[in-house]
């Protein structure tokens, strides 16, 4: 085929379908390694934000606001906000530090040279940015539960669905560094993507206070289904439509996940 | 040639318009050095990303192993060692932390593994400095690391782009006394090199490329027999002397030097030392093969 032409790339598909394979578990490995190093500014990041958010916003506003939603407003700050704070650790990780390891450093370059392929590093650096939000999801709830407001033990089983967050999240945010030409390039999507969701997606007020049509289009993020998942189960309230969350965060994993392979084999293998 | 560890048959690879390597055949056996010269941009490190099936093919056929490489890239990959052009250490890690994450990404089993970075890190002499961070390693040690990371998964091949640019005589030949013994030890060396001692020392075979073809192949010792006369003299400065085709001398001027090639120099030393001109005489080497063949002008 296309010999002449010598223009078609051969015996090689960018589109071919990603494999998990246990390559992908190495890659989370070496991030925890060097995470391990830095244990302690990161905890200190993981433990004090949330911390400020609660005292300041949660007893603060909560002294005005009183309930929200049939609860505290601190309970319903602190359980948007293990969501919230689950999107944004993974996308901080996924875009700078997976820059960080794809560019300067040079990481996945040494790493293509071994029998591990691009997917194997995209399927574990997913999963590592989902066990940093992991990690924040786990102060944010030891932070809720000594302010006193969290409902009870069913709390624990919002860490699943805080790496099912952190999965989904982590997905896009690679796209972005796949495509991406410097750190710069993050602060649009930082900007335009992930500070407005973070407003607007029901983490500091109900999303049925929004105008109908800004609703509409709010219901189709994925943040307004991340919390719609973890507010009931930190405060204790039956859980609506668990399934269409689930399956929606999924879906923004699977296919941003899959553009992601897509685009950095164009990029690294050209 | 029997069982060759690297076949390539009208390789081709294409950016754009620019055809970065063209057409090329080679044929690489098992045990040997093989070397791969060329100006810059010649094509070296394009032709060996293809070997490693980094980067999609453009045309022609290659096979590492007697698999066609692109379809079983990283199976291919599990038996081979690579030295990159530059250095691509995990700063993140200390040397021995360095060697120990990357057996993990060949999934190397943990029995035996401290052992074997132990006797790497010794091999590369390294190993005072095995709880070091990477970039407090100066540039020799940075890329005696790489030469060691390279040979954790007990390569059959190892591919070295330019493994000794940029160091000092001492390094580059505790790298030279390495890859001897790897590859008396049987290990298939393919490296590619700007340094033509190097490549005479250690090539048993190689190619010497340029504009992404090959222009020759053989053995050092061969190519220089099939493009030079045997003899150099090599004039300093401006000659009084313009009778050079009567001395049957071949000539090139580089830079302010004149390069005379021939089968007999007696004639011609007997007349520079009537004239005092500053020379130098010596036997024909790989370097003039490589100018004779790619030219003398600057590239890029
Ligand atoms: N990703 C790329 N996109 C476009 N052109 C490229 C790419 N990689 C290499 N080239 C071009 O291909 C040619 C060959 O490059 P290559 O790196 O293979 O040369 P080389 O022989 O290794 O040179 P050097 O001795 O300088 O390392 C060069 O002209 C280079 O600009
Ligand atoms: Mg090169």
């Amino acid at each position: 085929m296309a010999n002449e032409a010598g223009t078609v790339a051969m015996g090689w598909d960018p589109w071919r379908i990603p494999r998990l394979r246990r390559g992908a578990f190495a890659v989370w490995r070496r991030n925890v390694l060097v995470w391990r190093r830095l244990v302690i500014p990161s905890l200190l990041l993981n433990f004090g934000e949330p911390t400020l958010y609660l005292l300041g916003l949660g007893f603060g506003l909560g002294h005005f606001i009183g309930e929200m939603g049939g609860m505290p407003y601190i309970t319903f700050l602190a359980s948007g906000m293990i969501a919230s704070s689950a999107m944004t650790t993974a996308s901080y990780e996924a875009m700078y530090s997976v820059y960080t390891r794809m560019v300067p450093q040079k990481t996945y370059e040494a790493i293509l040279a071994t029998p591990l392929e691009i997917e194997d590093i995209l399927a574990g650096e997913l999963l590592w940015c989902a066990t940093k939000s992991l990690l924040s999801g786990c102060a944010i709830l030891a932070v809720a539960a000594l302010l006193g407001v969290v409902q009870g033990w069913q709390a624990l089983f919002v860490l699943p669905v805080v790496l099912l967050i952190g999965l989904c999240f982590a997905a896009p945010a690679l796209l972005m560094t796949a495509a991406s030409p410097g750190y710069e390039f993050f602060n649009y999507y930082f900007v335009l993507i992930i500070t407005p969701m973070f407003i607007m997606c029901g983490v500091f007020y109900p999303v049925s206070t929004l105008p109908a049509v800004v609703q509409e289009f709010v219901h189709v993020l994925p943040l307004t289904h991340a919390v719609a998942l973890t507010r009931p189960i930190v405060s204790g309230q039956p859980l609506t439509q668990p399934l269409l969350h689930t399956l929606v965060l999924l879906l923004y994993m699977t296919v941003f996940y899959y553009a992601a392979v897509v685009v950095i084999r164009k990029r690294l293998l050209n | 040639m029997i069982d060759p560890v690297v076949v390539a048959q009208n390789l081709s690879k294409t950016y754009g318009a620019a055809r970065v390597v063209n057409g090329v055949d080679f044929s690489i056996p098992r045990g040997r050095c093989y070397g791969f010269l060329g100006p810059n941009g010649a094509g070296k490190t394009t032709t060996l990303r293809l070997m490693l099936g980094l980067t999609p093919k453009s045309g022609g056929a290659l096979e590492a192993f007697g698999l066609p490489v692109h379809e079983h890239a990283s199976q291919i990959r599990r038996r081979v060692g690579v030295v990159p052009q530059a250095d691509n250490l995990d700063p993140d890690f200390t040397v021995a932390e360095n060697l120990r994450v990357y057996a993990s990404y060949f999934a190397l089993p943990s029995a035996g593994l401290d052992a074997r970075i132990d006797a790497l890190l010794e091999f590369v002499a390294l190993a005072e400095r095995r709880h070091a961070r990477t970039h407090t390693l100066s540039g020799g040690m940075q890329r005696r690391l790489t030469i060691a990371r390279a040979l954790i998964n007990e390569p059959e091949l190892v591919v070295l782009d330019e493994p000794t640019t940029g160091l000092d005589p001492q390094a580059r030949h505790v790298i030279w006394g390495r890859l001897a013994e790897l590859r008396a030890a049987g290990t298939t060396l393919i490296l590619t090199t700007h340094y033509m001692e190097e490549a005479e020392r250690l090539c048993d075979e190689l190619v010497i490329m340029d504009h992404g073809s090959i222009l020759s192949h053989g053995s050092p010792a061969q190519l220089i027999a099939e493009h030079v006369e045997p003899e150099v003299v090599e004039i300093r400065g401006e000659s009084s002397i313009a009778r050079f085709d009567a001395l049957e001398c071949r000539t090139e001027r580089m830079g302010t030097s004149l390069y005379c090639y021939t089968h007999d120099a007696a004639p011609l030393l007997a007349e520079l030392h009537d004239t005092h001109t500053q020379f130098v005489h010596r036997p024909s080497g790989l370097e003039d093969v490589f100018l004779k063949l790619t030219g003398r002008e600057l590239r890029d």
